[in-house]
């Protein structure tokens, strides 16, 4: 009994270390984004009130309600389109046998093991001979590629757990594909489709590499783009800076706390796909 | 994945008819296609030119190779990502392996919150992640602060700005921040395995260490396979977190092949040739990791 209790002790206080190791950089940086602006804070001073006019100042003269509303638009166009596109190739993957199915499935694949650094370069010149560098087509387009084939797969495997006698019966009763995708078989996919929708939202609107190249300009910056520069134009402003990471990263941790499961699942469940 | 399979088998092809598949996955290719496959196509084209992206390119061959394995920058880079390997693919592995199980074993109140909370740094931004810790690891900042308070601040240093220390520092974020994933695939796993595996261990006179040994480490090698596989590409892959918080520096003494790419593609003297073939170099290495944890994972199961 007394090993027991050593061990619950020792767990829990494992445990309890290596969240707080986690969670002290996230609150210090949230404490350092409540100071006043162009404060001189050292280690883990506490602001005497929280103060918000970092965050306004942020929001608007360096530009942040731009930032983050360009994130919104890109990361709804990418969302909406790469689940729709997702669930109607994982459909035909999942539930119907073609010529070419398997070869079709490993190109989709390796596409997503093929690490972007190698596909952004040669993106970039073909995208400026098309014109489109420098519009958010050039980010949006790109996205939709690399979520396409993490999406399909995601759906592919939901679409495989329908017993087949389900798509059979409403095959009998006259349904066509689509309608028995949309009425029999997508009501029961919700949770892979929420979680296919959370994991494209939060990759979409972290993704650092693509903006970084595509966008020059700085009305089309989207959020993340926003804090190198920031931390450019107001090198010395530590605590507007804090503000502008926490603004950057509120949405996908808003998102995060709300439906938790969905996103462990679909991170680990969708590791596995390697 | 038998019983995936098995369904495969049975599954219906009802509407397997005609055109209609090939229209169903039309529009996920249609992106595909265009933006993945062919630049990745295009890279490899690009790795045998020397170009400065603007004036007509000349046919090198492997020349961009060749130059790449004699040039001391591409070396480094290579050699720091290696160094990154151990911080960011091991470790977070082997705290995660100890922590999963640990809790595996015995319940603690607020287990699952503390997980919750381990799990938070994987939903956020690379470079919101390096803004952060380029404040906790700053001259001022509180992990100099506390070192000073404790009466360790012969140990208090400028972090990143420290050519021997520098690395090491990204290191260790990259691991703070790849924890959590490790902890959450390895506790879904440890439910899988069944308690009568553990109960036998006990009967044979198993202790807690030994049961981790013959039990729990035997059963996750497919779990920690994908875990390796994950951190170690990410490790090899760290570009963000450098971008914002040392771009490289102090020096070359955290350059990683991702920095490189991005500035012999978009730097001062260009030579995109250069960079694909810097990048067709990491793909090769991502794609072999990736087999050759594979393999280790499958073998013995």
């Amino acid at each position: 009994m007394l090993v027991r209790r050593g061990n619950r002790v020792a767990t829990f206080a494992l445990l309890a270390t290596v969240a707080l190791i986690t969670i002290l950089p996230i609150a210090s940086v949230l404490m350092l984004s409540f100071h006043e602006s162009n404060a001189q804070v050292r280690g883990f001073d506490l602001p005497d009130r929280p103060h918000f006019e970092t965050y306004r100042n942020a929001w608007t003269t360096a530009r942040f309600s731009t930032f983050m509303w360009n994130s919104v638009q890109i990361s709804v166009l990418v969302v909406v389109s790469s689940v729709v596109i997702s669930v109607l190739s994982g459909y035909a993957f999942g539930t119907m046998r073609f010529r070419g199915s398997n070869a079709l499935f490993n190109v989709l694949l390796f596409g997503m093991i093929v690490p972007y650094e190698a596909v952004v370069v040669p993106l970039y010149h073909d995208l400026k001979w098309a014109n489109l560098v420098n519009t958010h087509w050039s980010v949006v387009l790109p996205l939709l590629g690399t979520n396409v084939a993490f999406g399909t797969y995601w759906m592919r495997a939901y679409f495989r757990t329908v017993p087949p006698a389900l798509i059979e019966a409403a095959a009998i009763d006259g349904a066509g594909s689509f309608r028995t995708l949309w009425k029999v078989l997508l009501p029961g996919g919700r949770p892979a489709v929420l979680t296919l929708t959370v994991l494209v939202f939060m990759w979409s609107w972290n993704e650092f590499l693509l903006p970084l190249i595509m966008l020059s300009s700085d009305d089309l910056r989207t959020a993340p783009l926003g804090l190198p520069y920031f931390s450019t134009r107001y090198s010395t402003d530590r605590v507007g800076l804090a503000a502008a990471a926490v603004m950057v990263a509120l949405p996908i941790v808003v998102v995060f706390v709300a439906l938790q499961r969905s996103f462990v699942n679909g991170i680990t469940a969708g590791a596995v796909k390697e | 994945m038998s019983t995936e399979t098995a369904a495969a088998k049975r599954a219906p092809a009802v509407y397997g008819r005609g055109v209609t598949p090939y229209l169903y996955i039309l529009p996920a290719f249609l992106v595909f296609v265009p933006f993945v496959i062919v630049p990745f196509l295009r890279a490899i084209q690009l790795s045998f030119f020397e170009w400065d992206g603007l004036n007509p390119r000349e046919w090198v061959g492997f020349g961009n190779y060749r130059d790449a394995f004699t040039d001391p920058l591409v070396q480094t880079s290579f050699v720091n990502a290696f160094e990154l390997v151990l911080f960011i693919g091991v470790m977070p592995v082997c705290i995660g392996l100890v922590l999963a199980s640990l809790s595996a074993s015995v319940r603690v109140p607020g287990d699952a919150a503390f997980r919750t909370m381990i799990f938070l740094p994987q939903v956020i931004a690379g470079v919101v992640i390096g803004v952060t810790w380029r404040w906790i690891v700053a001259p001022d900042g509180p992990l100099n602060e506390t070192l000073r308070a404790v009466g360790l601040g012969r140990f208090a240093k400028t972090w990143l700005g420290d050519s021997t220390w520098a690395l090491p520092t990204i290191g260790v974020i990259g691991a703070w921040a790849t924890t959590g994933l490790c902890v959450a695939l390895f506790h879904a796993a440890i439910q899988q395995i069944p308690q009568s595996l553990y109960e036998a261990a006990a009967v044979d006179g198993a202790g807690r260490i030994r049961s981790f040994f013959a039990v729990t480490l035997p059963s996750l090698r497919g779990p920690i396979a994908v875990a390796l596989t994950l951190t170690v590409i990410g490790a090899l892959r760290t570009f963000d977190l450098i971008f914002i918080t040392t771009r490289g520096g102090p020096g070359t003494s955290t350059y990683v092949p991702g920095m490189l790419i991005y500035n012999r593609a978009f730097g001062t003297n260009v030579n995109v040739g250069s960079s694909a073939a810097i990048a067709i170099l990491l793909s090769i290495l991502v794609f072999g990791v990736a087999l050759l944890i594979r393999r280790i994972g499958e073998r013995r199961t």
